[in-house]
């Protein structure tokens, strides 16, 4: 039996709780865009219902506690089926049996699940890392970031924090939104297809502070007086800094 | 004057020998400016040569008055000199920081005039960040050797990390290359920041609210290769600093040859020793984290650590029988001891045999470098005939089947020697 969800974390948990409802613990959650109906193929579309997600939550929290429970929502943003598959069948083995399961690597899902949570975790360390703001004339500070996985939400708190006293804009061109910091609140945004050329085109419309191309070459010149020559070891480099990120890294740029 | 462009060239250019780059172990929270110090620090950009930039690595100058053979700046080298404003330093520093491209500033200097003149001005730079600019991102500040504990007390204050270089590992080596220094100008001030945190460490017992003191700690730097130390005497004199000072970190830094004038010194075109200084590392690791005694590494039976091999499974070569490891039984420093075998591996079994009884596939998945550890160690289905086999045809094994990062790192200039 498939369970057809608009492709939300609400939608995801509310599977859950349909499934929990119906004792169907074998039951396969897809989003509407996957779902491909079929003969063998018999799906029930779950509406999405916060109330419901609430409660599959709550339950998780009693049993783990707060941060844990968030574990979910990290391996929901990777935006990989075959974890999501993993995490619904964790979440019912965790009502059964207890959170003791989380630490049973031998099981191959609690294995792939603590493994996603990783992945995700490296990419959301490496969007702290990698992305980087211009500044407009009108002082706000925006970046383009392209992430292997929908981490945005992830490292909002953390711009929010250290750049407190800053508007900052940190548009996803993969999932097409951003998020907005003005004064202390965070906002999503869609920006319109003028907008976003504006914001990704490099003969941008948008004017920028005019001490902005400035910084950027200081630091792409510091960025080669630190390098030292002799010990020169690219392998190591791009282990790091794979090829896909260097777009927007203005270092890695001629 | 210079432009700045010129000057960053310059003073950044002779500040990249100081390897550190650390960000972590600070927790200064945005207090309604700009910035935090994250805890688990941040590699913003690597160099081509692999290491993590994370903080804008300056000189204040490179003008100095002292001569020490191994080093750039010395006043008697025919280099460029610069030296930046305050103004500049904070103004470029505020600048990359908010283009997320720094966690922080790393700001040394040359000495010049005398070393409180020098201390002044650095304080002058920290302390316009941190109270005008509002800014509590990190900042690790080079104490300079014999500024007087007053200067060195108030930057304190403002910085989150202090550390001063011990240079070269011995005094012997020291007295060679840099005839006018000594390794107390660099004990006392390591003595007096760790005495002081101590004491205001107590005080925030008793009362809230005291300003934090370099809570990011202090470190030092020794330099590698230049001088004819072993490997036991190097990691001995780390291990001593450690344990005296409270040290975050000793990073070991492999000579890269500046200069062709000191006959005592290896010359222009020499590779740098790459793979010692990363073996030194591994020690140094194994120490702090995987509860290995100095003297089980290196004592004066052993006193160099392999090249070939890593130091971890160079002891368990040495020491067969304490193998193989029953993972399913034996206790987790035990198996954490296994070449192959990390940390987060080693949690993960002890974790994971509450369910059962592990067998290889099971553990095979675990991170472990199975094609090492395989040696070591027992699973609940291994056959028993493992456990004969002589070392010395495991190490041939496992440098055969050609898993050794020794191999992947080792420089073409190096490889004839092996
Ligand atoms: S005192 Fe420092 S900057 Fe001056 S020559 Fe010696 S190592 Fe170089």
């Amino acid at each position: 039996m498939y369970y057809v969800f608009d492709g939300s974390y609400a939608g995801f948990m509310s599977c859950v709780f349909e499934s929990f409802e119906r004792k169907e613990p074998g039951a396969i959650p897809v989003t509407e865009l996957d779902f491909q109906p079929g003969l063998f193929q018999e799906g029930r579309t779950v509406q999405t219902d916060l109330a419901k997600m609430e409660r599959v939550l709550r339950g998780l929290r009693k049993q783990l506690g707060d941060q844990k429970v968030l574990d979910f929502f990290r391996a929901f943003l990777s935006e990989d089926r075959k974890v999501w598959l993993s995490s619904f069948h964790i979440i019912h083995q965790i009502f059964q049996a207890g959170p003791a399961v989380l630490t049973n690597y031998g099981d191959a899902d609690v294995l792939y699940f603590s493994q996603t949570l990783h992945k995700v975790s490296r990419e959301r360390h490496r969007m702290k890392a990698f992305t980087r703001f211009q500044k407009s004339a009108d002082g706000l500070f925006f970046a383009i970031i392209e992430p292997d996985f929908n981490v945005l939400p992830l490292v909002s708190g953390f711009f929010k924090n250290r750049y407190a006293d800053q508007r900052w804009l940190i548009y996803d061109v993969k999932r097409r939104y951003g998020l907005l910091h003005e004064e202390g609140y965070v906002s999503e945004v869609q920006l319109t297809a003028p907008e976003k050329d504006a914001l990704t085109d490099k003969a941008a419309t948008i004017t920028l502070d005019e001490r902005d191309a400035q910084f950027e070459l200081l630091w792409k010149q510091y960025f080669k007086s630190t390098n030292i020559e002799s010990r020169r070891n690219m392998k190591l480099h791009l282990q790091h800094v794979p090829r896909r990120y260097w777009k927007y890294l203005p270092e890695k740029q001629g | 004057m210079e432009k700045i462009e010129e000057k960053l060239k310059i003073l950044a250019d002779a500040a990249k020998y100081d390897v550190s780059c650390s960000s972590s172990g600070s927790k200064r929270k945005n207090t309604g400016g700009i910035g935090d110090a994250s805890a688990s620090g941040i590699c913003h950009t690597y160099t081509e040569d692999g290491r993590c930039v994370s903080l804008l690595k300056i000189l204040l100058t490179n003008h100095c008055i002292y001569d020490c053979a191994f080093c750039v700046s010395r006043r008697s080298n025919d280099v460029k000199r610069a030296a930046f404003t305050v103004e500049e330093v904070v103004d470029l520093t505020m600048n990359f920081y908010r283009r997320n491209y720094i966690e922080g500033l790393f700001l040394s200097s040359g000495i010049f005039k005398n070393a409180d003149f020098t201390m002044e001005r650095l304080l002058r730079i920290v302390k316009k960040l941190r109270t005008e600019e509002r800014y509590n991102g990190y900042i690790h500040l080079k104490t300079i050797p014999g500024a007087s504990e007053e200067l060195i007390k108030e930057a304190g204050l403002y910085a989150d990390r202090m550390s001063i270089n011990l240079e070269l590992p011995t005094e012997a080596g020291l007295k060679m290359l840099a005839p006018e220094k000594d390794h107390d100008s660099v004990r006392k001030p390591l003595a007096f920041v760790n005495q002081q945190k101590q004491a205001f460490k107590a005080e925030s017992k008793l009362i809230k609210h005291v300003p934090t003191f370099v809570p990011a700690g202090q470190s030092t730097q020794m330099v590698i290769g230049a001088t004819p130390e072993t490997d036991l005497e190097i990691m001995g004199v780390a291990n001593s600093f450690y344990k005296d000072y409270k040290l975050k970190r000793v990073y070991y830094s492999g000579y890269v040859p500046v200069n062709n004038t000191s006959s005592l010194l290896p010359q222009i075109g020499t590779t740098p020793p790459l793979i010692r200084e990363n073996r030194l590392y591994q020690t140094d690791w194994l120490l702090r984290f995987y509860g290995f005694q100095l003297d089980e590494l290196l004592n004066t039976h052993h006193q160099q650590l392999d090249l070939d091999i890593d130091p971890k499974l160079s002891w368990a070569l040495r020491n067969p029988h304490l193998f193989p490891v029953d993972i399913n039984t034996a206790d987790f420093n035990a198996i954490l001891r296994i070449p192959g075998v990390g940390k987060k591996s080693a949690l993960k079994v002890v974790q994971a045999r509450k369910f059962g009884r592990l067998s290889e596939y099971q553990v095979r998945k675990m991170g472990i470098d199975f094609n090492r550890a395989k040696f070591f160690m027992r699973c609940a289905d291994t056959p028993f005939s493992l456990g004969a086999l002589s070392m010395a045809s495991v190490k041939n094994r496992i440098l055969r089947e050609g898993n050794s990062k020794y191999k992947r790192m080792m420089p073409q200039a190096q490889l004839s020697l092996f």
